[in-house]
């Protein structure tokens, strides 16, 4: 628990001090989503209806981008394996990590979606639900990404590996979570979407730190 | 199941049952092809384009049965460290990414004259489709590393998680596609008579006997391979 603390406070920090990271991530969010809105064209009504998945899959495409480095950084130049001699539970040191990831980005990103979903003609009465389905979402997402970070570390092409892992396990959350927004639009509100967000979150909960702790092992051995 | 970690007993298993499944599955074909295709009946909906059915459904089973021994097997590989298993998964891959493959390519045939169009976000077809994509990334993540065993360790355990999310991800899209489309392109009340099931059934082992048989001639490879490596080793160690 004291190592837990000790890792998060750590990285909080090193977000803190270095706040680029965080700002790149919210940059690639908006950027992506004024390319989105150049592709799609300047119609208002075209834009809101695409608004909900719009924001959710740039969202999503975002906290990818950020994840890579999540055990990156501390295993090029050592840290990585003090933490696993330091007699931590590797479940912890995950969590700790994931945890401090989900502060940084998500938190950041839940931040910035209001005002991306702004420009998208975002319709009104569909705020709550989007912050509420991104809340629910966007830990389930660092907790994936970070068993998918822990298993590609060392390899050659991590980045663009990452990626490809990820994408596949991450449709049910962009799934549920787009379709939390698009209820909350057409006034057809359903408990649904929330409920299974909330499910698949303890699902990665209680299954994804302990892979991610595997994978660890593997990673430093 | 300890006593098959062997390479060498396993082997001599692998090599007994190879000439029957390689045979059984070219005795299947033989018999079931000219029925499927041609002597079986015409669907009275579909008409002649029901006959796609005979490669697509053994395929679609194929891919869902592969991706299952090997997540078993990763299992094996990452609980008991037998290598065995974990070849078994690896040479499995590419067979089934290529039943998946199959799979998505007569769906888009048949979908092209039944629905009007090459693509449909069907749930089945799109469950199939994250499937791909998942045998796509074990074996990528397989093939990316320096390290040959931390390559197969980190596969192994994508196989694990990537079967713990393939029935959310079936879940997801199923509930995802009644929201978003009308029922129209489903395949619902499509019940099959006798003279259909017989040649199904006949494919569905021809192609069972084919994945055995092409599994068998992956594992000598792959135990080659694993042999040139140490002979190598050995040679770049004395010599």
């Amino acid at each position: 628990m004291r190592s837990f603390a000790a890792i998060l406070r750590r990285d909080l920090m090193l977000a803190v001090r270095n706040q680029g990271e965080m700002l790149m991530v919210v940059g690639f969010f908006a950027i992506a989503a004024t390319l989105f809105a150049f592709g799609v064209g300047p119609e208002a009504n075209v834009q809101s209806r695409m608004s909900s998945g719009v924001v959710w899959t740039m969202a999503l495409l975002a906290a990818l981008l950020s994840l890579e480095r999540m055990f990156a950084l501390d295993f090029e130049d050592g840290t990585l394996d003090q933490l696993m001699l330091s007699g931590a539970e590797p479940a912890a040191v995950v969590l700790a990590k994931t945890l401090a990831h989900w502060l940084t980005t998500g938190v950041a990103l839940l931040i910035a979606a209001p005002a991306v979903a702004l420009s998208f003609q975002l319709p009104s009465q569909a705020y709550g639900a989007l912050m509420l389905s991104l809340l629910l979402g966007t830990p389930t997402l660092s907790l994936l990404g970070a068993v998918g970070a822990a298993l590609v570390l060392g390899s050659r092409r991590g980045g663009v590996l990452l990626s490809l892992l990820l994408l596949p396990l991450y449709s049910p959350v962009l799934i549920f979570g787009a379709a939390a927004v698009e209820g909350a639009i057409l006034g057809i509100a359903t408990t649904t979407p929330y409920a299974v967000l909330g499910g698949l979150l303890i699902l990665a909960l209680t299954l994804c730190p302990w892979a991610g702790a595997v994978a660890l092992r593997h990673a430093v051995e | 199941m300890h006593k098959f970690a062997n390479p060498t007993f396993f082997m001599k298993i692998a090599n007994a049952v190879f000439p029957w499944a390689a045979g059984l599955s070219v005795l299947c074909f033989i018999v079931g092809l000219p029925i499927a295709l041609v002597t079986s009946p015409p669907d009275y909906q579909q008409g002649e384009t029901v006959r796609i059915m005979y490669v697509h459904v053994p395929a679609a089973w194929m891919g869902s049965m592969v991706y299952a021994v090997m997540a078993a097997s990763s299992a094996v590989y990452l609980i008991w460290r037998h290598t065995v298993a974990h070849i078994i998964a690896r040479a499995s891959a590419p067979i089934g990414a290529m039943f998946t493959g199959l799979c998505l390519v007569t769906g888009m045939l048949w979908g092209e004259p039944m629905w009007g169009t090459w693509w449909v976000w069907d749930a089945r077809l799109t469950s199939m489709l994250i499937l791909f994509f998942l045998y796509l990334g074990y074996i990528a993540l397989g093939d990316a590393f320096e390290d040959q065993e931390r390559g197969d360790r980190a596969a192994a355990l994508l196989a694990l998680v990537g079967s713990v999310n393939l029935p959310i991800v079936h879940f997801s899209v199923e509930w995802w596609n009644t929201l978003h489309q009308s029922s129209i392109l489903s395949m619902q009340g499509f019940s099959i008579s006798t003279e259909m099931v017989v040649p199904l059934l006949l494919m569905v082992g021809a192609f069972q006997f084919y994945y055995v048989a092409v599994l068998v001639i992956r594992l000598r490879a792959e135990l080659l391979a694993a042999k040139i490596r140490t002979a190598r080793f050995n040679l770049a160690a004395t010599g």
